[in-house]
């Protein structure tokens, strides 16, 4: 048993990152005879406001995802596999970049380094001007995966609270945190349903509010909407530009639907596999307030030709 | 009715003997009655077992020597405590093999080759050591006891803490979560349906280790000391009286973790 009695103090520092928690903890055992002592944990926490004015405004913007040279082999049995060639890209704040190829392009694990949840081997890679792991244990990104990965023994909203349990905050803000990015994402009725009554759709929007619970940034999403059906995904998408408009977060999001990715995207990167590099980047600065009307516009069906273009000179197509 | 044919078959031998030893003339009817009423029959019959499990529990009082209500006594109080030792300790040893991968390769043969090892042989020496530092009573028992469930415990619980996906200690990962929080919030949990799978064959394992703890040690209390007794005297109508006190117990334990399984799951969604 354990028994943890967490007093954060917390003190703002003059940084605009800043808040540091000072975080007391027992560990004791059921019984007299095992009980630790004090241990005193210093935890950086990051502090909860709305996102800064410079993210919103369009000149001069912040680069919040800079990569030179980006390079990753595996050493697998069958030798090194190049996942990912030199790859140099700058997103901006406030940017929804899309990652498009075909599978084993490398579009995921790029992802994944931007994450830390992967190593690159050679090249320089920053995440709000730190380094990616130093950017994780600071939380600057919320991490949406293939699958919801809710947690099967939670409640909905227990799986929201998940993160915030982890930073620390308190109970009541845990809870009015998670109605709040469940109402955003529209399942608010659903708090104490479990995962497994939810359908596919809920249960990735719920995830989606997950990673939005602790106010990141940047969010990374992998391929979100891959395994529901089109209708699904189309009023999915939707509702994601919505987000994005209201929260004005940066987006990077990896998919291998050409309409999804020109629909959502102010940037595309199209990606090519063998080993993994990028084969064009696409602008794509349409208004923000798209409908899926825009997909049957003529500037839409051309952003869509040079994007397929662009997966067919990387021999995308070919058997 | 099948017991009875085979309690009648198996019995007519020593009835038939018997009836012409005391040179009483006897019918058929006579013989089988006595194949199902006999003293000591080399297979009782179904209500002689029920007869002598009904006296054995009800015409003594609880804390008699004759009773099976102290004898089940005693065996689940060293089971319930080798249980519980058994039940830290396969946790523990499994937390470990989970967080030190050498140990897995190092510690997991040497788990295993002790589960093939005859508890009986060891029974005695674990009750003889621990009797020669002064250890008696039921810790002895409890120790036997622990040594037969720890198993099934550690190679569940070792399957159970590892069942998260990548994908979920990827997003603990993504919360930078520290070790403790990635156990008691994601590896704990998702172990939870092992850990009961685990328990059920745990204590019935360890009421069995319990029972052969009392076997070979000369325990004077207990339903392995029942079974012991019943068969030195030649009782076979006690020895099956314990036994199906033991099958009882036993029924009794699994379903009672059986409910705090269902307690725990409803908590957990059910679902799961």
């Amino acid at each position: 048993m354990l028994i943890q009695l967490s007093a954060a103090l917390a003190f703002s520092r003059k940084e605009a990152e800043g808040r540091v928690a000072l975080v007391g903890r027992i560990d004791g055992a059921a019984g007299p005879w095992r009980t630790q002592g004090f241990q005193f944990v210093l935890e950086p926490m990051r502090i909860d406001t709305a996102p800064g004015p410079e993210d919103a405004t369009k000149g001069g913007r912040r680069s919040v995802i800079d990569m030179r040279g980006l390079s990753l082999t595996f050493e697998t049995d069958d030798g090194p596999v190049e996942a990912l060639s030199n790859i140099d890209l700058r997103i901006d704040a406030g940017d929804f970049v899309s990652l498009i190829g075909p599978s084993g392009c490398g579009k995921t694990t790029l992802l994944r380094l931007i994450a830390d949840l992967e190593q690159p081997s050679a090249g320089a890679l920053l995440v709000n001007g730190i380094s990616p792991e130093r950017a994780r244990l600071d939380r600057h990104y919320g991490y949406v995966f293939q699958a919801p990965a809710l947690l099967p023994w939670r409640t909905v909203e227990k799986n929201l609270m998940l993160p915030l349990e982890i930073i620390g905050l308190s109970r009541a803000q845990q809870l009015e945190r998670a109605r709040h990015y469940l109402a955003m994402v529209n399942l608010s009725g659903f708090e104490r349903k479990f995962p497994w009554q939810l359908s596919g759709g809920m249960q990735q929007r719920a995830s989606i509010a997950r990673a939005l619970s602790f106010d990141p940034k940047l969010l990374l999403m992998d391929e979100p909407f891959g395994a529901l059906d089109e209708i699904v995904r189309d009023h999915l998408n939707e509702q994601l530009l919505r987000l994005w408009e209201k929260t004005s977060k940066t987006v990077v999001f990896v998919t291998h639907s050409i309409p999804e990715a020109v629909f959502l995207s102010t940037k595309i990167v199209v990606m090519s596999p063998r080993p993994g590099r990028i084969l064009d980047l696409i602008t794509c600065d349409f208004p923000r307030d798209r409908t899926l009307d825009f997909r049957d516009t003529t500037e839409f069906i051309a952003v869509a030709h040079r994007v397929r273009q662009g997966l067919r000179a990387g021999h995308s197509y070919d058997e | 009715m099948l017991w009875y044919l085979i309690a009648a078959a198996v019995n007519l031998a020593g009835v038939r003997d018997a009836f012409e030893r005391e040179d009483i003339a006897y019918t058929t009817g006579d013989l089988i009655a006595g194949t199902w009423s006999a003293e000591r029959p080399i297979l009782p019959a179904p209500h002689q077992i029920i007869a002598e499990f009904a006296t054995s529990i009800l015409s003594y009082p609880p804390d008699s020597n004759r009773s099976l209500v102290y004898h089940g006594w005693v065996t689940l109080s060293a089971t319930l405590a080798g249980f519980f030792i058994g039940t830290l300790l396969g946790i523990a040893l499994a937390i470990l093999i989970v967080y030190v991968r050498s140990l897995e390769k190092s510690l997991l043969p040497w788990i295993i080759s002790s589960q093939t090892v005859p508890i009986l042989a060891i029974a005695p020496i674990i009750v003889v050591v621990l009797g020669s530092i002064g250890v008696h009573g039921i810790l002895p028992k409890s120790i036997i006891s622990a040594y037969l469930c720890f198993f099934p415990i550690t190679i569940g619980m070792v399957k159970g803490l590892n069942s998260p996906d990548p994908i979920q200690r990827d997003l603990m990962r993504t919360y930078s979560a520290n070790p403790s929080q990635t156990f008691f919030k994601l590896r704990w949990p998702a172990s939870m349906p092992f850990l009961f799978t685990s328990l059920k064959v745990a204590i019935a394992a360890s009421l069995v280790g319990a029972i052969v703890g009392e076997l070979p040690t000369g325990a004077q209390s207990g339903l392995g000391a029942r079974l012991l007794a019943g068969s030195y005297y030649g009782q076979t109508v006690q020895i099956w009286a314990a036994l199906f006190a033991a099958s009882l117990l036993a029924a009794a334990l699994v379903a009672a973790i059986g409910v705090a399984e269902r307690l725990v799951v409803r908590r957990m969604g059910g679902g799961a």
